[in-house]
């Protein structure tokens, strides 16, 4: 569904040229939940907005739904994929209603029956009809990012890429909308990227996870291998060691609680 | 443990409003020794109040009440603004959450932490400026001459957090409260910065309060934890037996955390019972 080969993102900032992404290369089938975890800085999103267009990019091969995913791209290509950022605080326009966010896409592509659709989105994320008319700051963060993902959805694309969805939220939040991600992944048979800093997260709903490192691809495995530490990249493991906890002796491997 | 560092009994804060007070902490009493204690709980669970009531800083137009609340024998519910800043700063002191909003941004690092040492130590510019270098050694800044003339803006996030610990630490406390201190922070820094406070714990026999909401990390760093929610102590247990909490509350946000270990189809939703606020 998604393929992705030498992919490089540079940003120059005056004189000085960073190279956020170096060569990253992977093929992501479709239904597949595809996972894409790093620290900061390590280019992560940067390779999910490459693949949205947000930000420029060369490659050999960068095709979405076997169309090549080039800058401009027309009604029809943007229509292939969404994207849900981070923030819901920052991602949703704080001056219009749920119903307008969740309405402008459906007008720009020029949808019918706007109305049934818009309530049908805002059923399908667990939100109620009375939630239509609210603007952003009347929500709590998880119904925010509930309508960030009904958003994302409402013109039903086949590819739907996360950019952390949850790290804003509480874990029993997390919980929610990563039940919910999950089940519409299914109802809508997404295919998804998930970018994550949260290992456990990106374990619990992806197939294969690509590990990055300061712009450069470390390793893909699968989640059944991070689960189980059968990884071959020093960098790999100790990512796995941090993120199950806090050890006293920097070396010492002992037995911690998840 | 014998003598606790810290007795807080009956602590309420409360913040008068139009038509109800929100009641941000309710009846919380808890001890701390030279231990690692934890405060878990959601956003808006009154962790971070207590913290601040703690060291006397609850905004107006916030109320603290408390049977008790003593630190080191002395009584913090008498305490005058003058009495609070002999203490803070000099016997406890904060690591906040995120060094982007907590650190002063027009002043240079080394000029923030050789502040404490006027101030509350009575040093010279010189052995301020010798007491600062050696703190940023301490907390394992890789330069700290280069570290000493930056702005905070020219810091990255762990060196940010650093920074901080150095300038709380300066006036060598025992009491330090350290509120989400990690979790702007890449896990792999999170873990430095952590065995840094835990250094500090062991051999300087600190008492430290250790606010997250991070449940893995609670469990493996700390020794003891009070659970909270809706401002009240919902559980305290040893922080190694947090997967057996007995709380439903407890429970229900162990089994909401991802985890590297099991795998599960559907996480579990927190099920929110009125009755435990009563």
């Amino acid at each position: 569904m998604i393929a992705v080969d030498d992919l490089n993102v540079t940003f120059h900032n005056g004189g000085r040229s960073i190279h956020a992404v170096q060569g990253i290369s992977f093929n992501v089938a479709a239904g597949e939940t595809f996972g894409i975890v790093g620290e900061s800085g390590s280019g992560k999103s940067t390779v999910l907005k490459a693949i949205a267009g947000l930000v420029p990019s060369t490659s050999s091969v960068l095709e979405v739904d076997g169309r090549p995913a080039a800058r401009r791209r027309s009604r029809a290509e943007r229509r292939l994929l969404q994207l849900v950022f981070q923030d819901p605080y920052a991602s949703l326009h704080p001056r219009q209603t749920v119903d307008g966010i969740l309405r402008e896409p459906l007008v720009i592509h020029g949808v019918a029956d706007i109305d049934d659709k818009v309530m049908a989105a805002i059923a399908d994320v667990g939100l109620l009809p009375m939630h239509r008319f609210r603007y952003p700051h009347q929500l709590s963060g998880g119904q925010r990012q509930r309508v960030a993902i009904a958003r994302a959805l409402i013109l039903r694309p086949p590819v739907l890429l996360l950019d952390e969805p949850t790290s804003a939220l509480d874990v029993s939040i997390q919980a929610e909308i990563l039940n919910l991600l999950a089940n519409l992944r299914q109802s809508y048979s997404l295919t998804c990227i998930l970018v994550s800093h949260d290992l456990a997260v990106v374990a619990h709903l992806c197939n294969r996870i690509a590990i990055m490192q300061l712009g450069k691809l470390v390793e893909i495995i699968s989640a059944a291998d991070l689960r189980s530490g059968t990884v071959t990249a020093d960098y790999t493991r100790e990512l796995i060691a941090a993120s199950r906890g806090f050890t006293r002796a920097p070396s010492q491997n002992q037995v911690v609680l998840s | 443990m014998t003598d606790p560092l810290l007795t807080v009994e009956d602590l309420n804060v409360t913040f008068p409003g139009r038509e109800t007070a929100v009641r941000a902490v309710r009846n919380a009493s808890f001890t701390l020794g030279r231990e690692r204690l934890g405060i878990v709980g959601e956003s808006g669970s009154g962790k971070s109040t207590t913290g601040r009531a703690l060291l006397g800083l609850v905004p107006r137009p916030g109320i603290v009440t408390a049977k008790t609340m003593s630190y080191a024998g002395q009584n913090l519910l008498q305490c005058t603004e003058r009495d609070w800043q002999r203490l803070r700063g000099r016997r406890m002191s904060m690591v906040m959450q995120d060094p982007k909003y907590s650190l002063n941004p027009v002043k240079t690092v080394g000029a923030q932490i050789g502040e404490t040492c006027l101030l509350h130590l009575g040093m010279t510019r010189k052995q301020a400026a010798a007491r600062t270098l050696a703190m940023l050694e301490a907390v394992r800044i890789r330069d700290p001459e280069l570290t000493y003339q930056l702005y905070p803006h020219q810091l990255s996030g762990g060196m940010g957090q650093r920074v901080m610990i150095a300038m709380m630490l300066v006036a060598e406390p025992d009491f330090l409260i350290a509120d989400e201190p990690t979790s702007a922070l890449d896990v792999t820094v999170q873990n430095e910065v952590l065995r840094i406070l835990d250094d500090l714990v062991s051999e300087r026999g600190m008492g430290l309060i250790f606010i997250s909401h991070n449940l893995t990390v609670v469990s493996s760093f700390c020794d003891r934890v009070l659970i909270m929610y809706g401002g009240k102590i919902v559980e305290e247990c040893a922080a190694r037996d947090l997967q057996n909490a007995r709380h439903p509350y407890t429970r229900a946000l162990v089994a909401a955390a991802p985890s590297l270990d099991i795998q599960r189809t559907e996480l579990a939703t927190v099920t929110r019972d009125p009755e435990w606020l009563k």
